[in-house]
């Protein structure tokens, strides 16, 4: 398995439907010639979120069965932005009852963006009950229709 | 021209006090999601300050946590607004309507400068976009609570009238702009530009307030120097 591929395969620790490679967090990832040494960069969602430590412990056990040496390394420019997230991302996160991030970032940041749908019924009539969530990326919504609360992941 | 140490510790100094300052709302505030809200806010500060500390650390000496637990009042120099006592829900909204202008205007200096190290650049680049949500819940609250009852524009008056003399470490015309059109749609009013302000903590002079909040934060630091868990 390639560097990559083990990467797939380890978890959000507060989203475990992403990977951390679907989240788009690792920037860059570098073997060695004798593929014994491997060295992954990332870069956090956001500042003081929790999840990074993990991430990067976690990444660093899930490599260290494949490779003698593994370097962690955090980069934090250019900053992680929710445009990185592939569209299939977005979709297992819709899977997962979360509604993904409603468009691109543009800067300045003023219109933080609406789900496009609620993830459980599909309605379009939705409401926002509070700007922060669960998580530092995600807000709370409600679907007017279905009466459910379900999380939106912010446009970041 | 590259910002100094003491210019970066401002304002790591400025985030890592006011999220101490929100984190104390944490199990009381209003509501469960005001409480979800003021913490998710006091941890992007928290993570933006450590950002900046981290940098300051290097150039000054020791780590980011001899900073934020091992100094003493005297060698703080965050605007004395970020270390003032949350007082009633209004208050802090106000307090954090003025801090968040404030940092609206530092990221985006900070992203801008060519001359700053990657590593502060992108703790600004992430902040723009924080600050941003941060903005957004401040500034509606401030509309709404002075715009609304009876009760809740007296309260949110007098946070204008108190906070007010504690901008002139964080005011500029920028800020004014952002901060102006807000509290005249919340029907509030101000002392104007001209009013008196307090300064003092690029000279390491603090409110009484600034005592207390260091001794609970940093007790457990230098009751078990070096703990990790």
């Amino acid at each position: 398995m390639s560097a990559w591929d083990v990467l797939a395969t380890v978890p959000d620790p507060e989203i475990p439907v992403l990977s951390v490679v679907d989240l788009g967090i690792v920037r860059a990832v570098d073997e060695s010639d004798d593929k014994r040494r491997v060295v992954v960069t990332l870069t956090p969602t956001y500042s003081g979120c929790p999840a990074t430590e993990v991430i990067a412990r976690d990444v660093r056990a899930a490599l260290e069965a494949s490779y003698d040496e593994v370097d962690v390394r955090t980069q934090l420019s250019p900053p992680w932005t929710t445009d990185w997230m592939t569209d299939a991302a977005k979709e297992k996160l819709r899977g997962f009852g979360i509604a993904p991030p409603a468009g691109r970032v543009t800067l300045p940041l003023l219109n933080t963006g609406a789900p496009a749908a609620c993830p459980r019924c599909g309605s379009e009539s939705v409401e926002e009950l509070a700007g922060f969530g669960s998580t530092p990326c995600k807000a709370l919504w409600r679907c007017r229709t279905c009466q459910e609360p379900f999380d939106y992941f912010k446009v970041h | 021209m590259s910002p100094t140490s003491e210019q970066l510790l401002t304002y790591a100094d400025g985030a890592l006090l006011l999220s101490h300052r929100l984190s104390e709302w944490m199990s009381n505030a209003p509501t469960m999601e005001e409480d979800i809200a003021l913490g998710n806010i006091a941890l992007d500060l928290l993570g933006q300050a450590r950002g900046l500390l981290q940098r300051c650390a290097a150039e000054i000496g020791g780590d980011e946590d001899e900073l934020a637990y091992f100094r003493d009042s005297e060698a703080f120099r965050n605007p004395l607004l970020c270390e003032l006592p949350n007082g009633d829900f209004a208050h802090t909204m106000v307090r954090q309507l003025f801090a968040d202008a404030w940092f609206a205007g530092v990221w985006a200096v900070l992203a801008a400068d060519d001359t700053v190290d990657a590593d502060v650049r992108g703790v600004a680049e992430k902040a723009i976009k924080e600050n941003a949500y941060h903005w957004r819940h401040s500034s509606a609250w401030v509309v709404r609570l002075g715009d609304g009852t009876d009760e809740s524009h007296r309260r949110t008056q007098e946070a204008v009238d108190a906070l007010w003399p504690f901008r002139g470490e964080v005011a500029s015309d920028e800020w004014y702009a952002r901060i102006e059109p807000v509290l005249a749609e919340a029907t509030l009013t101000t002392p104007g530009r001209d009013a008196w302000t307090q300064r003092g903590s690029a000279d390491g002079w603090h409110t009484e307030h600034l005592g207390y909040l260091l001794a609970e934060m940093q007790s457990l630091a230098r009751a078990h120097p070096g703990a990790s868990w």
